[in-house]
């Protein structure tokens, strides 16, 4: 099965991120592929590369970096949404592409599913 | 179509908006804070208990371990991530926040 | 005529405008989305009511008003707009309170539309 996934939140404030994660590493242990993640709203801070958290705790843009990278897919932010919020190629972490919403409609539309995370 | 909410029935109306638009037969997966509403004994627990009568209903284990939650309603099927995929390959996904 | 192609996406507005930016972004993907000729559905549920309330003014706090965007969908052929009754009925509102023509309709009736959807998206 192919699947798109959106996500709405950014990280550490709110669980979405972290529940995406989860569900896209199960979906491909399961055979699934994850066709793109598609970053919206405050969600489009999880592809900059300047967050920095303490070592004990999870890094969230490297582990989409690593888990896109791995899996072939792309981490795509809202370009809109991105601009508001201070997010351009400059500060992108690898794996990550800024894109329209058109690609998301793409993504949509080409998808046997769309699983959105939020909050 | 599958329902997920994520959010404590105690916090807000989501839950409650969420079940009226439901289905027969529209499975419900409890996941995040959403797994508050099926912890055993609690106010909502009724409802819950009346609901899995038409509908299947799931929480996620890991968010449920999570909040020390271990005893559930009735009827509530815990699953794991895997299990929340296993959901979504039968179903369209409507997400509830 | 059916067309398979065709995907039926909903976009469902749950959250009063202003206050956060989710329906003003929400109605920036609804506009991209129906440049791409799916079957696209918007449905107010919650305080997405309020998003449709006649008489905003929001120079004062400083915030681009957009509720006469929502005048300019018909225009881009997003014609399905429902509004949920019961939504509607406890805010104390009406129809008549609303910036744009659209179709009130029991809970019911939405969810069985939301149950055709290939993709359901909130904000």
């Amino acid at each position: 099965m192919n699947i798109g996934i959106l996500l709405k939140e950014g990280p550490y404030n709110h669980q979405a991120s972290d529940t995406a994660f989860k569900f896209a590493e199960a979906a491909i242990k399961k055979g699934h592929h994850v066709d793109a993640v598609f970053l919206y709203n405050d969600g489009v801070t999880n592809v900059t590369k300047l967050m920095d958290p303490p070592q004990d705790d999870r890094n969230i843009a490297i582990r989409w970096s690593e888990l896109s990278k791995k899996h072939g897919f792309e981490i795509l932010a809202c370009i809109a949404a991105s601009k508001r919020r201070g997010i351009n190629d400059d500060v992108l972490v690898d794996g990550g592409t800024i894109t329209g919403l058109g690609t998301l409609t793409d993504i949509a539309i080409r998808n046997d599913r769309l699983v959105t995370f939020g909050d | 179509m599958l329902h997920t909410i994520n959010k404590s029935p105690f916090e807000t109306t989501t839950m409650e908006t969420c079940f009226r638009f439901l289905q027969p037969g529209d499975p419900v997966l409890f996941i995040e804070d959403g797994v508050y509403a099926v912890q055993s004994g609690n106010r909502f627990s009724p409802m819950i208990e009346a609901l899995q009568k038409s509908n299947p209903l799931f929480a996620l284990q890991p968010d449920l371990s999570a909040r020390g939650i271990d005893a559930v309603a009735d009827g509530v099927e815990a699953i794991d991530y895997e299990g929340f995929v296993g959901l979504v390959e039968e179903h369209q996904v409507n997400t509830w926040f | 005529m059916e067309n398979e192609n065709v995907k039926k996406i909903m976009h469902v507005l749950r959250h009063a405008p202003h206050g956060t930016i989710y329906t003003y972004e929400g109605l920036e993907m609804i506009l991209i989305m129906a440049a791409y000729e799916q079957d696209l559905s918007v449905v107010f549920i919650g305080d997405g009511v309020y998003a449709l309330k006649k008489g905003q003014d929001t120079s004062a706090i400083g915030i681009k008003g957009f509720s006469r965007t929502f005048m300019a969908l018909d225009g881009y052929d997003v014609e399905k707009l429902y509004v949920d009754q019961r939504s509607l009925e406890e805010r104390g509102l009406s129809e008549d309170d609303l910036i744009v023509d659209v179709e009130v309709m029991n809970s019911e009736k939405i969810g069985q539309l939301m149950k055709e959807q290939d993709v359901v998206i909130h904000h």
